[in-house]
């Protein structure tokens, strides 16, 4: 079994020191993605309504909320699946607004995305499916090589022994796993991670979480985690965003977040 | 898929936010149809655009040969006999009724070639292929493959709909050469159980007084065929929306559709090839 698991579930918390001193030293950077008062609106139910997010290099940003406040839509926008009706995400300085599919391929060729369901190719098996960006990408890399990239990321989630199974011969945690890998495999400076831990057991959760503070730490990636579950985004993220209703209630550190006397913020922490 | 290629309800959106909400049931069935025609359109210039630029998805093209073509070849075959069987029975009993027993052979010979051969393909690729691609692209459209191979800087449109719709072009009047050639054995088998003739004679007789332009044309419209089953089944399965359902309307859509459109474009053709390949 990989080393995840043999770890206790109950992770520690990123200290708000350290959360300070990574936050200082990030804001002297030009940010990886920058959201800026952003709307979207699908027919006459408006979605966001002025959101404006930015995340530096190394940072990992929570986006919390409640269902359907357009926490997904958001993540949606920043990889460019969807494009705001008014307002602009520039991701790496990039204004992605109107961008063809080909003239957005190389910016995304830096960005990883886990999905909620992990959308893995259910026709290809776990190796297939966490090499193809880089069969598509690196022609430059031998087969050999490539191969020993998709073992060498199979291995930092702990799954290196799943490469020849089919995606639905894996429970729920194992494919988020994958989907984790083939995230990875193209050394993504910004990864965005779309409800990781939602439908997993508490040590499933936790094992999620401690890879992603393991991938924090390795690779200095920036994350962008929407989540519900309040205890993974205190542990893994250093500042939070609370939407609601399509607009930004609250943006901080959990510790900023608790002290808040807004009462959804208030409401939202007592029944998470 | 995304806003950029083709989100069907981003454009369903922006569309129906500008209808005129005095429309009568007609005018909605009309915008509703030019709506669908306008996004077809652009999915198809997508697609187009995809294709001819590099790079290109060989492996994935021979495999959706080998789905499309290979695996019709039985269905086809069978559809092609059975017409033909029919079409010879028919005859047999209408000629000689009016002494014209002698045009037997010419008349199995250019009704399959011309048209029974053509369209009995068109019809039948558009069930097995047409559902096949509408229902599998469907399906990883629901479950996030397709938007999956976006954000992993894949387009869509080359590796999934280029490849099926090149495949359906190119399979579609060699399938239709193996539907004639099924046709014309089994019309010769059922003539000669009504009326023995020799296969030399069938085929001599058959033949006689025809050129390469009264079989090629027809055989070779059935490219357009091709492409109207890859572009609607490739079109419904990348922009359905829900889950099982979804999935379920878009093969439906994708086979009643493309039936649908390869009649209509089959009596285009005709006149077409009429009008330049005069008999």
């Amino acid at each position: 079994m990989n080393s995840f698991i043999s770890k206790p579930p109950d992770l520690p918390t990123v200290s708000s020191a350290a959360t300070n001193d990574q936050s200082v030293a990030s804001a002297n950077r030009s940010p990886v993605v920058d959201v800026d008062n952003v709307y979207k609106s699908f027919g006459a139910q408006h979605v966001l309504n002025g959101v404006s997010l930015t995340v530096h290099p190394g940072e990992t940003r929570a986006v919390l909320g409640r269902s359907g406040t357009g926490k997904s839509v958001l993540l949606r926008l920043i990889v460019g699946l969807q494009e705001p009706d008014s307002g602009s995400v520039r991701i790496f300085g990039q204004d992605i607004a109107g961008l063809s599919l080909d003239r957005l391929a190389p910016i995304r060729k830096k960005m990883g995305f886990l999905f909620q369901h992990a959308a893995l190719y259910d026709s290809l098996t776990v190796g297939e499916n966490v090499g193809f960006p880089l069969n598509h990408h690196r022609a430059d890399m031998s087969k050999s090589e490539r191969d020993e990239r998709v073992s060498q990321v199979l291995s930092e989630v702990g799954m290196e022994k799943q490469s020849d199974k089919m995606p639905a011969e894996l429970s729920g945690g194992m494919q988020k796993r994958i989907g984790l890998a083939r995230a990875l495999v193209m050394d993504p400076e910004l990864l965005l991670l779309d409800e990781p831990t939602a439908g997993l057991d508490p040590i499933g959760s936790a094992e999620i979480n401690e890879l992603v503070l393991k991938l924090q730490k390795e690779h200095h990636i920036a994350f962008i985690v929407v989540t519900h579950d309040i205890h993974s985004a205190r542990t893994i993220a250093d500042r939070l965003t609370l939407l609601d209703k399509g607009c930004v209630v609250m943006d901080g550190s959990f510790e900023e977040l608790k002290s808040s006397d807004n009462e959804f913020v208030r409401e939202f922490l007592k029944h998470s | 898929m995304s806003d950029r290629g083709l989100n069907a309800t981003g454009i369903e959106t922006s569309l129906a936010e500008r209808r005129i909400p005095v429309l009568s049931p007609l005018g909605e069935l009309v915008n509703a149809f030019l709506e669908w025609f306008g996004s077809l359109a652009i999915f198809a210039w997508n697609v187009a655009r995809a294709a001819c630029t590099p790079p290109y998805e060989w492996r994935e093209l021979v495999r959706q040969l080998d789905e499309v073509g290979s695996k019709s070849l039985p269905l086809v075959a069978l559809a092609g006999a059975a017409i033909g069987a029919v079409l010879a029975m028919e005859a047999q009993q209408s000629l000689t009724q009016f002494g014209a027993k002698a045009l037997f052979p010419s008349a199995i010979v250019f009704s399959v070639v011309t048209e029974m051969g053509p369209i009995i393909t068109g019809l039948v690729v558009s069930g097995r292929v047409g559902a096949g691609i509408g229902a599998e692209l469907a399906s990883m459209k629901v479950s996030e493959q397709i938007d999956a191979l976006e954000v992993s800087a894949v387009s869509p449109y080359r590796l999934l709909a280029a490849p099926r719709i090149l495949a359906c072009i190119l399979m579609m009047p060699l399938l239709t050469v193996a539907a004639d050639f099924c046709g014309l054995m089994m019309g010769w088998v059922a003539g000669t159980l009504f009326e023995p003739m020799s296969l030399h004679r069938f085929i001599e007789s058959g033949f006689n007084g025809a050129t390469m332009s009264s079989f090629l044309p027809p055989t070779f419209k059935t490219a357009v065929f091709g492409l109207i089953v890859g572009l609607i089944a490739c079109f419904q399965g990348m922009t359905t929306t829900g889950g099982a359902e979804g999935v379920g309307r878009a093969a439906t859509k994708s086979v009643v559709l493309a039936s649908l459109f390869v009649i209509l474009a089959d009596v285009v053709l005709v006149k077409f090839i009429l009008v330049v390949f005069p008999l």
